[in-house]
Order: C-alpha cells, then structure tokens, then sequence
C-alpha cells in the first residue's frame, strides 16, 4: 500500500514519517517512531494500554488510523515527566504499588494524567469511572485509585502553594 | 526485635530487609515507560511471522494454496507441517509427556490451531499473507463435551494415538482418554459414605477460563549462523525449561542456546508453556538466518495457548448427624482439549488436586480423575494457580457449603467443628500430603470477628423477611471460604518438568566495595523479585537492600532453575537466596575472625556486622569483610566472596487464609454488588507486606472476574465465544471490589525464612468466596448448586428457576 507523509508533534517535538493510511497510530508510534512505552494489548479499544493524549484526549491509539493523526499534538508517557523528574502521578503510582507488571502502566499514567486536568479533585467514585477504560490484570485498581487520588491531592497542594 | 539497642535498629532499617514495606525498584522503568518487553525488541533484519489458523475444530485438511500469500510483496515463506517434518518439528512434546501439532499435519483438533506460518519483511505484509492463504477443509464431526468424548460411538479425536492403550500416564480405557490418576482409599471411603448419618453429593463444575496477561505471548528468535547460536527472547516464565526444550527439540546443545525473558506484562500461568510460535520462529529463524519476531494477537492467546481449569467434579462427603466429616470421595472428569498441554509436575497429571480435602480433618478420601480430549484448545494451565489447586479449594468450599445445607447448619460453624487443629501440625492427610504448619481456628476467628459475621446474618435474615414480606427485591448473601494451598513445588523426589527436578537456584557475587548482585533462576512477572529478594539478602547479608542488584531470566548468567509459577519463587528460590546469603556470611565470617584476631565462634552476628563477643567495640562489618576478601591474603582461604545455593525443598508449603464475601444480589436484574470482602492471609513470614497486599488485590480481583464472569466457552461446532476481550471478561476499576486485606503469621517450619509464598492465594480462596456469596442468597430457597460464573443472567435465571419472578 502507497504510504503516506505523516507529521505530528509527540511530547513537544516535531516527528515526522511515512506509513500506510491504515496503519494504526500505536504502530505507527512504537515501529516508526520507537516510542516503545506505549504498548498493545488487545487492538480492539477495550484495555486502553494503548492510551496516548492526542489534541487534549485521551485516546486509544489501537483505534486511530495514522492517517487520522496526521498534523496531530500527542503526548506519550516518555512526555510525561517534566525536566525535574518524574511527574507527581508516576511517583504516586511508585509510593502507593499502583502497579506490578507495569504493561498497563503507561496507559493508566496517561489517561490520569489527562483526568486530573479535566477534574482536578477527584472522588473515588469518579476515578474508578474516569478510568474503566483502562484495565489492569495485576493489581485489582485500588493502588491505582489511591495513587491517582493521592497524585490528585499533591497536585493541587503544590498548585496553591504556587 | 524489641531487644534491638537503638543503633541496631536503625541500622536494621537503613537494610530495608525482611518486613519492609520497601518501594519497588522495578517502578523507575515502567512509571516512565522505559520497560523492556517482547515486543519493544528490534534488530537489524529483523522479519515477522504469524500463523495461518483454523476455522473448524475438527477437519481433515485436504490441501493448502500458498500461492497468492507468497505473492504477496515482502513475503520470504509460508511454513508447512511438511517443511517441519524433514527436522522432526511437526510435532512437539508437552510438558505433560503427549505431544502437540506444531502446524497442522493432515488435521486440526481445535479452532484457532496453528495451520502455516508466514513469514515476510513487515507485519503488515504477513497479515494480509495470512488472509490469503487457501486451507481446503473436510470437515469432521465435532465434541466439544468430555462426557460425549467418552461415549462408545464418539469421533476418534486423536488418530496418532490409535491403538495406544497406554499413555504416559498409564492405561487409556477409550480412545479420547488421556488418564485415569487414582489416590487415596476408594473402597474404605466407599463403606463410609454407605454408613453415614448424612451424605451430601454434587456435581460441581469449574468452568474454562483464561490467564489472559495484557501482555500476550511472544518471541524473537535468532540463529546467528557464524558461531551457531540461538538467542531467544520471549514471554518466557520458566527460561531455562525452554532452554533445554529448545535443546531437546533442535539437537542444538544448550551451550549455544541462549534464552532470555526480558520484562514480562503478567504470566498468570499463561507463559510457562512451550507453543508453536516459538518453534516456528525458530525454524523461521535458523531457514532464513534472520531474527523472527512472532507476537499473538489477543484472539491468538484467547484461542490458542493456555486455558485454565475445565474440571467437572463430581463429589460425595459424609458426615455423622453432628456435622463431624467422617469421609470425602471425588471424581473428577478434566477437559483437557485437543492436546494434554497441562504444565504439572511429571507425576501429577491432575497437578495438586489432592490438597482437596483442604483444611479439614478428614480421617478417610478418594480422588479418581479422568483425562479426556476433546475439540477445544490445549492447555489446563496453573492459572494464579499451584496445579489444579484452585480446583481443588473451590470442590472441597462448595462441598462443605452444601453440606451445611443438608445438615441445617451454620457453614462457618461447619467448619470450625472440622478444622485440622494447631496441635495436628505436621498433618498427614488423607491423600497422601503432610501439611506442614497452620492454625485455622485462630484465623477464622479472627476473621469472623473482624467483618462482625453474627451482626451480618442477623442483617441477612431481616432482609430475607423483608423479600418475603415484599419490601425488597434484593437479597444478601455471605461467602465464606476458609482454603489451603499447597505451593513451592517441589522436592526433587517427586516434583519434575520433564525431568528437570523443581529446585531453583541463586548465585551471589559480593563486590569490593560492599555492593552484590543476586542472580536466580525464576523470573518476575510483576510480582517485584528484584526488590523482594534483595530484602532477603539484606537480612541474610548485612548489605543495604539499595545495594544488591537482582538479576533474573537469562540463560547465560542466571543459574539453572525452574522459573516462576504456582507461588513457588518465595518457597524456592526464595529460600536458596537465604541459604547462598548465609554461605556468604559464614565465609564473611572466618574473614572478620582472621581482621580481628580471634576465634571464629568468638563472633557474632549484628544486623551489618560481626562484633566480638561481649567487646562491642571491637567488630567488622560485611562491607569491611567484603574488601578484605578481595584485598588480603587469608591463610586458608580463597580470595572473593560469592555464593551459590542450589535448593532442593524437603516439603511444599502450605499457605491458608479466611476470606468472606458480602454481597447485594437484584433478583430482578441479576446484578450482584458486592458490598465488602475480606481476605485474611497467613504466607508465612511476610517478606514485603506492601507487595503481599498487592498481590491479594490483583488475585483477588482475577478471581472476581473467574467467579462472577469470565469463560471461555464453546458452541456445539467447536467455535470458542469468547475470543475478543469484548466477550472476555476482564473486570474494569468500576465493578472491581474494594478489598480489606488482613493477616496471620504462621511460619512454615521447613523453610529457612519461614516463608510459604502468597501469589496465588487470593485467586486460589476468592473463587469459593464469590460463588459461596451466589448461593448463599438463595440458600433459603433451596439452590445448592448453581455452575459459575455467576453473570447477570445466570444468576437472573437461579432467581428465575426458583419461582422468584412471580
Ligand atoms: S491495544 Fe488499544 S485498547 Fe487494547
Ligand atoms: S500492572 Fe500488570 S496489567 Fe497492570
């Protein structure tokens, strides 16, 4: 199949490639790119292990087509730390065992990442929700929530001291 | 350790060791995205290869066109049985002593069994290769039932094995038999049950399911042609196994083979098999002389490798009018699919089943299990499981359930009245094990205390008055579980994987400077190895645990071993980890006796140190040790500091725990909400209690989704239903319980550290708790048996079949 020029902008950095229309954005991120954090897990949309921020979404990107991405702003989880380390969440997940295996970690990071900006404070009830997209097989969640609920709390400590 | 001066306890706690809550050093890597998994791996020339699979579950195959896929651009080869045959590869040994198609050779057993494998330059070119490959089908007919495989007119499934009255497990008395495996005393539990006050009998079945890690399984195979070595990474939980398989197999000494399990996204018992990918990546490899990187898609790992459980247990228990159990009998018929793939010890075709008359004291049993094959993947794996023991808890918790329900009494009392007592330890049970430590009464007291359980059924009756009375369309239900595991396996005089006796191993290099790696021959999974075994050293050795790396899964460096599986990395190489730290400390010692002028038993030992008996002043610690073995000549002794434990277990452990389920069922929906659910754990020593209650939650929640609806069922053609994660039940953080963990300390005797292993334990005790939960709320309505799992609509159909939807 005829490829295609792709550009995007992934964690802040112009990249650009050729791939075929079809060819789905997490290929296109793991095989062309080498951004091998974000990993696969069904290609169905239904684990999320997938998940990028893609335009200020979370998305599955199993389920985006390359050429749908083109022109797009994506963030990974190797665009998550900041230039002072690790991100609050990637801590809080280390501090409260929010993980195991760590295959779904990158997507579970992402998608928190992006929750706690659509809604700063969470409930427990709303990160079980906000996070269902995204499913672990080692650790039952309730590290997960806690540390996404702890990284929540940090947050906006360190916002308002700010 | 409330002897401890204050300077010794902190420096007990700077050690990070044994009892530390210590943060995972696996986090840095995978919080970032910096893990190393199968599929991240890329080499230069790197090509792929996929498998073209079956659409029927029995067919002859009459021809295969290859034409328009090798067509394909990009497309190097598609791999035949024929082209395998030439090397003996068309076929493979299981672990369980039959042997498996590699690629389909002139029929095909199951839907989804591999039929060719493609070869080429991209993945995408060998997927579109795949779809255009021609498979011509004779279709046969089909069983997908174990009790129709054994009827006298049933479809012969297994040709190969024609007039093979004899398997490796000794006689077949059908020709879909595997084995018959017998223990314990048939006619003397037989008398019992004739003269028993109350027999209660059923047939309780343990569907088929699935490990299903995120991570499915895969490898990259590379046969370097020059200097004639085989480097195979992949989804691998026990390497070296595959190593010598890999030897065995190719006829390539193991010498020059070089197997390698980079981080692995889960196992669950899933990845402990050997299957047709990697022998086909390895042919693809050695024919092309190029890497071959083969992954499965989740419909592939779904379809093909590695189903769980599938185990119709048909049982009887006796009882006198008190409720003491006076006798157990069990028959269990065991759906082994197309293949006997099962991943047990050599001498144990139904794995641990006979840890079945789990934690009470039952003075006479029997066990027979029949093997059969049918149309349906092969495998029977340990799923989060010791082989076959979660079977095992779920029989022996629902028997005892229903046998409350015979006698009119209280299941929780039930069981206290017929706990193995402390004072019984070591126990010899009736099937033939001796359980090495416990005390159940303490921790089921303590449990029931802890979720107030007499407050709880009093609520349960008000509400069942209240459903009566037409208040309330909901009811509750308590689950109760009280199980014991039998992990570690296993002593070398009986435990083996073809041969391979169940040992592990740890090697230990201490450093100049007062640093040390530890390599092991088990493999991590997400269960945190490289921080928990540091711990062990850091007790053992004195040396900080941020100071001992831990190194597992390669061939080339780790020592051999028998790889991670039924919870027995802790049991095993848990304890050669101890026993190396210790020959550590005993050569250390003879050192600081040497630096310090005195006698060795002048010493003793102090958290880091050994200090000069009665002179506190005067001592060495384990990094001044460490330098002297590397810099000072010692009369008598070899310069370095390493070890290297080889351990061979005297007993398997016996981990127990108490956990109970409450639950709100809708009977007009069918929706059960689970409302609390609590697990007690006694492992042992507790090595890192952070780690031990994240594997309580992880297992917890895999047997939630096992009891309340997850299965791999069939429909009368053989076609599986549940290949996709959409039919696959995977629970999400949504329906996923919150879980309050809680323990007890029994230390296994035998065990150097005291430690039993806990990985498995909450999928092993979770099953029973839910499904118990399930049928006690119909309790009163007169429901004994009702088949997992327990979805909306099985458990709207319970409701429905009692006359509740009136
Ligand atoms: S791989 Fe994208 S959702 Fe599973
Ligand atoms: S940590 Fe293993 S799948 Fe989530």
């Amino acid at each position: 199949m005829k490829k295609m020029h792709i550009e995007l902008t992934v964690n802040g950095q112009p990249m650009e490639t050729l791939a075929e229309p079809r060819e789905l954005l997490v290929h296109v991120l793991r095989e062309r790119l080498g951004l091998t954090g974000t990993h696969i897990g069904c290609e169905t949309s239904h684990c999320g292990v997938c998940t990028v921020d893609m335009n200020g979404k979370s998305v599955k990107s199993c389920t985006v087509f390359a050429a749908q991405a083109n022109g797009a702003t994506i963030t990974t989880i190797e665009g998550i730390a900041g230039a002072d380390g690790m991100h609050i969440l990637q801590s809080s997940f280390r501090e409260h065992h929010g993980l195991q295996c760590g295959y779904c970690t990158p997507g579970m990071i992402t998608r928190a990442w992006r929750l706690l900006q659509e809604n700063p404070s969470p409930t427990e009830e709303e990160v079980r929700f906000g996070m269902a997209g995204n499913l672990c097989r080692c650790t039952g969640y309730q590290n997960i929530v806690k540390a996404i609920l702890h990284a929540a709390s940090e947050m906006s400590a360190k916002e308002a001291a700010e | 350790m409330n002897d401890l001066t204050p300077d010794q306890t902190a420096r007990a706690t700077a050690l990070k060791g044994m009892g530390s809550s210590r943060k995972r050093v696996e986090d840095a890597r995978f919080t970032q995205g910096k893990g190393n998994y199968v599929d991240d791996i890329k080499m230069t020339g790197m090509i792929y290869g996929d498998f073209v699979r079956s659409q029927y579950a029995h067919a002859r195959i009459k021809g295969v066109d290859t034409a328009a896929a090798l067509a394909v651009p990009g497309i190097i080869a598609v791999l035949q049985a024929a082209d395998l045959a030439p090397l003996g590869l068309h076929w493979m040994p299981t672990l369980a002593g039959d042997k498996q198609m590699v690629l389909a050779d002139g029929k095909v057993l199951f839907q989804g069994q591999e039929i060719a494998f493609v070869v080429g330059e991209t993945r995408a070119a060998v997927a579109d290769a795949c779809e255009l490959v021609v498979v011509d089908y004779e279709e046969l007919p089909v069983v997908v039932d174990p009790f129709k495989a054994m009827a006298a007119g049933a479809p012969v499934l297994r040709e190969d094995l024609a007039g093979q009255t004899k398997g490796p497990h000794g006689d077949r008395i059908h020709h879909n038999h595997i084995f018959r495996w017998e223990v314990g005393d048939k006619p003397a539990t037989e008398a019992v049950l004739a003269g028993a006050d109350v027999v209660a009998e059923e047939m309780v079945y343990y569907h088929r399911t699935h490990p299903c890690p995120l991570e499915t399984c895969g490898c990259v195979a590379s046969m370097d042609k020059i200097n004639g070595k085989l480097t195979m990474w992949g989804t691998f939980q026990a390497p070296h196994v595959v190593r010598t398989v890999a030897s065995l197999l190719s006829g390539i000494p193991e010498s020059s083979i070089r197997i390698v399990s980079p981080d692995i996204g889960g196992g669950f018992g899933n990845k402990v098999g050997v299957y047709p990918g990697y022998v086909c990546a390895i042919v693809a490899s050695i024919v092309t002389g190029r890497p071959v990187k083969w992954i499965e898609d989740r419909m592939d790992n779904l379809m093909a490798t590695a189903f769980a459980r599938d185990y119709w247990m048909h049982g009887k228990i006796a009882a006198t009018a008190e409720g003491k159990i006076t006798g157990l009998w069990c028959h269990t018929t065991a759906d082994h699919g197309a293949f006997d793939a099962c991943a047990d010890p050599t001498k144990f075709p139904a794995g641990f089943m006979s840890i079945c008359t789990g934690s009470y004291d039952i003075p006479v049993a029997y066990l027979g299990v029949d093997g059969v094959y049918t149309n349906k993947a092969p495998g029977g794996v340990a799923y989060r499981c010791s082989f076959r023991v979660t079977e095992a808890a779920y029989f022996i918790e629902r028997m005892i359930e229903i046998l409350a329900i015979k006698l009119n009494m209280d299941a929780a009392e039930l069981r206290r009245i017929n706990f193995i007592r402390k004072d019984q330890f070591p126990y010899q049970s009736a099937l033939g094990w001796e359980y090495d430590s416990g005390d159940y009464h303490t921790a089921w007291d303590k449990a029931l205390k802890a979720v107030n359980y007499t407050g709880l059924r009093a609520e349960q009756a008000t509400r069942l008055a209240d459903f009566k009375a037409g208040k309330t369309r909901s009811l509750m239900g308590i689950g109760l579980c009280h199980f014991t595991e039998i992990v570690g396996a296993g002593p070398v005089k009986n435990c083996d994987i073809l041969g391979m006796g169940m040992f592990d191993s740890c090697e230990i290099r201490i450093h100049p400077t007062g640093s040390a790696l530890a390599r092991l021959g088990t493999i991590s999974q997400g269960q945190g190895h490289a921080t928990t075994f540091a711990q062990i050293l850091a007790t053992e050795t004195g040396i900080p645990a941020d100071q001992i790396t831990i190194e597992e899964g390669d061939t080339d460096t780790a020592p051999y071993g028998l790889g991670t599986y039924g919870s027995r990395s802790t049991p095993v190489a848990g304890a050669a980890t101890a026993l190396a730290g210790r020959k550590i400390r005993a050569k250390a010692q003879m050192i600081a006796a040497y630096l310090l002028e005195v006698h060795d038993n002048d010493l003793e030992w102090d958290v880091d140190r050994f200090v000069v008996k009665g002179v506190p002043e005067r001592f060495k610690t384990m990094k001044e040790c460490a330098y002297a073995a590397y810099n000072q000549a010692i009369p008598g002794l070899e310069p370095g500091l390493e070890a290297v434990s080889y351990y061979d277990p005297p007993n398997m452990t016996y981990p127990f725990g108490a956990y109970i389920c409450v639950m709100d069922i809708d009977v007009d929906t069918g929706v059960a909400d689970i409302r609390s659910f609590y697990a007690l754990d006694d492992c042992g020593t507790r090595i890192n209690p952070m780690i031990i209650e994240g594997q309580v939650h992880g297992g917890a929640t895999e047997a939630y989704a096992i009891a309340m609806g997850q299965e791999v069922a069939y429909d009368e053609m053989g076609n599986c239903m549940n290949s996709t994660l959409m039919d696959f039940f995977l629970p999400t953080a949504w329906e996923t319980p919150h879980y309050t963990t809680d323990h007890t300390e029994t230390p296994s005797p035998h065990h150097p550290i005291g430690a039993k292993g806990v990985g498995e334990s909450p999928n092993v005790g979770g099953v029973p708790a839910f499904s118990n939960a399930v049928h006690d709320a119909f309790r009163s309505f007169g429901l004994t048996q009702s088949h997992m799992p327990h979805d909306h609509w099985r458990i709207w159909r319970i409701a429905n079949q009692l006359g509740l939807h009136e």
